[in-house]
């Protein structure tokens, strides 16, 4: 296509738009409420991520040593452990240390409740590795992984929290996914309803288009125009108010519930926004070309 | 220029409305298409401009065989073909020259062979004044004349016109019929439908008449004797 006639459809995308601006209105709401709506799930999505992640990351399998193997075994189990991709940390803990928190737990400040222990730390056996995941869903790989190592004498794990989480995990995706794929669909019908009714209004004007001899994509082009923009507009225009909100928000919360604040850390708007951009765009302009692309193979025979 | 083989047409609902025409219109002809109301003429406009496709036969315009067009072909086919009808079709929220500056905007025309063929074309179907007119500001003789400027804007070899008098009175009918004269004494081909009698005898052209979907009579005008 020539960039004239690019121009040209441009330019009657927007005279289309303008024509029919009460439904290109109510397009452009709807695209609105179904990107807003995404944008809120999208937020809310990334900061139960963060806290999921920070959750899994304080879940610990821990790795206990056979009576007697040495410090070279251990550091060859240690390296084993490292190699591991969905592994995101772990720490020695000796059986001093181990011992040192059980005393702290137990008896708080009062360290003379536990001197009867003195010289005889029972924990003495119970050195170990503490190991924190990437993904807790990987848990039980890693457990019967670990319980095959020679040197090694027991491997604990919580498995009831990582099913928990896991399945806690998985349950927010579904939600997340089904209301985005609702939403989808009926701003790509309310798109298709626009541009039926622009097919409609200009169907004379198609009609004399065709019989003069123009090309399928010169009369195709401004109703994808029309789609574009409409999908782009519903895309922009929630992202500038949910930026804002997001903000204050974040402010508003940190202010107000201090409690929330000190539970789980807000994942900044930039952070957010930096992906949440691209995504909303390419939604509404994949939506708006979708849906004019649908309507056009269904009502325009070109 | 235009040839038709065998040609016929039947309807999805079982319905002939052609059947075995054959007939060959020369380069630089003017032809009337004649016959009472469901006679087929429409249905031959259609079959030329390759809105349908015929159910037998074969059909050349512009020595090309319609059954090869491919879809994405047929718009560089009709490129060639101008079409007038009955009730105009003017856009009617713009002025008679962006009418006209339409057809060529469509086929993707340079701005600059625009704005100097659309004046040309207006001031030869005597509409130069008018140009910033909207359809509804004109007469039906007028706004056939926009018509017709629109179709031939982009100098097709052929010139279809399909009931081009229906709406008019009879000083307007007669002065869109010698418009349409003109136009093929310039050298492109006019086929003319109509069921216009008079104006099919006092011209004195090729008229073929059709009548339940068959060609009954094929008179060449008396200059061919």
């Amino acid at each position: 296509m020539k960039l004239r006639s690019i121009m040209y459809s441009i330019g009657q995308g927007f005279k289309s738009i303008w024509r029919n601006k009460m439904f290109s209105l109510a397009s452009v709401a709807t695209m609105t409420a179904c990107i807003f709506l995404f944008g809120i799930f999208f937020s809310l999505g990334v900061n139960f991520s963060g806290m999921l992640k920070n959750v899994e990351e304080s879940v610990a399998v821990t790795v206990f040593f056979e009576k007697g193997i040495t410090q070279e075994q251990k550091d060859a189990i240690g390296n084993d452990i490292k190699a591991r991709t969905e592994v995101s940390s772990y720490k020695y803990v000796s059986g001093k240390q181990a011992f040192d928190t059980v005393i702290k737990d137990f008896y708080g400040g009062n360290k003379e409740l536990a001197e009867s222990f003195a010289d005889d730390n029972p924990l003495a056996d119970s050195d170990n590795y503490q190991i924190f995941m990437n993904d807790v869903s990987s848990q039980q790989k890693l457990v019967t992984y670990l319980s095959k190592l020679q040197g090694v004498r027991e491997v604990h794990q919580s498995e009831a929290a990582a099913r928990t989480l896991t399945d806690f995990s998985r349950l927010i995706s579904v939600i997340f996914g089904s209301v985005i794929i609702i939403l989808i669909a009926v701003a790509i019908f309310l798109i298709s309803n626009t541009i039926t009714v622009g097919i409609s209004v200009r169907k004379e004007e198609i009609a004399i288009m065709k019989l003069i001899g123009a090309k399928d994509s010169f009369v195709r082009a401004p109703f994808i125009v029309e789609g574009i923009v409409i999908g782009l507009s519903g895309s922009i225009i929630p992202l500038i108010i949910l930026w804002f909100m997001y903000k204050n928000l974040i402010v508003y919360i940190a202010s107000k519930y201090q409690f929330l604040s000190n539970l789980f850390k807000f994942v900044p708007e930039t952070s957010v926004f930096k992906t949440l951009v691209p995504i909303a765009l390419i939604l509404g302009v994949g939506i708006g070309y979708i849906g004019s692309r649908f309507t056009l193979h269904r009502h325009l025979n070109v | 220029m235009i040839k038709m083989e065998h040609v016929s047409k039947t309807y999805q609902t079982g319905m002939p409305a052609l059947s075995d025409i054959n007939l060959h219109i020369r380069p630089g002809e003017f032809v009337f298409i004649t016959g009472v109301s469901g006679s087929g003429k429409s249905t031959m406009i259609k079959l030329l401009l390759d809105e349908m496709k015929p159910t037998k036969g074969r059909i050349f315009v512009n020595g090309k065989n319609l059954a090869g067009i491919t879809r994405r072909n047929i718009p560089y086919f009709r490129r060639n073909i101008g079409v007038v009808f009955q009730d105009f079709r003017l856009l009617q929220d713009r002025s008679v020259y962006d009418n006209v500056a339409f057809a060529m905007k469509v086929v993707e025309t340079s701005n600059k062979k625009i704005k100097k063929s659309v004046p040309e074309i207006l001031s030869m179907v005597g509409l130069a004044a008018k140009y910033r007119s909207l359809p509804k500001q004109l007469s039906g003789g007028e706004q056939q004349r926009v018509a017709i400027a629109r179709a031939l804007v982009n100098q097709p070899k052929i010139l279809l016109a399909d009931e081009p008098t229906g709406n008019l009175d009879n000083p307007n009918g007669w002065a869109i019929m010698k418009l349409l004269e003109e136009i093929n004494e310039k050298g492109t081909t006019v086929v003319v439908v109509t069921h216009n009698l008079e104006f099919v005898e006092k011209m004195d052209k090729r008229v073929i008449t059709i009548k339940k979907g068959q060609i009954v009579s094929d008179k060449e005008s008396s200059e061919e004797f």
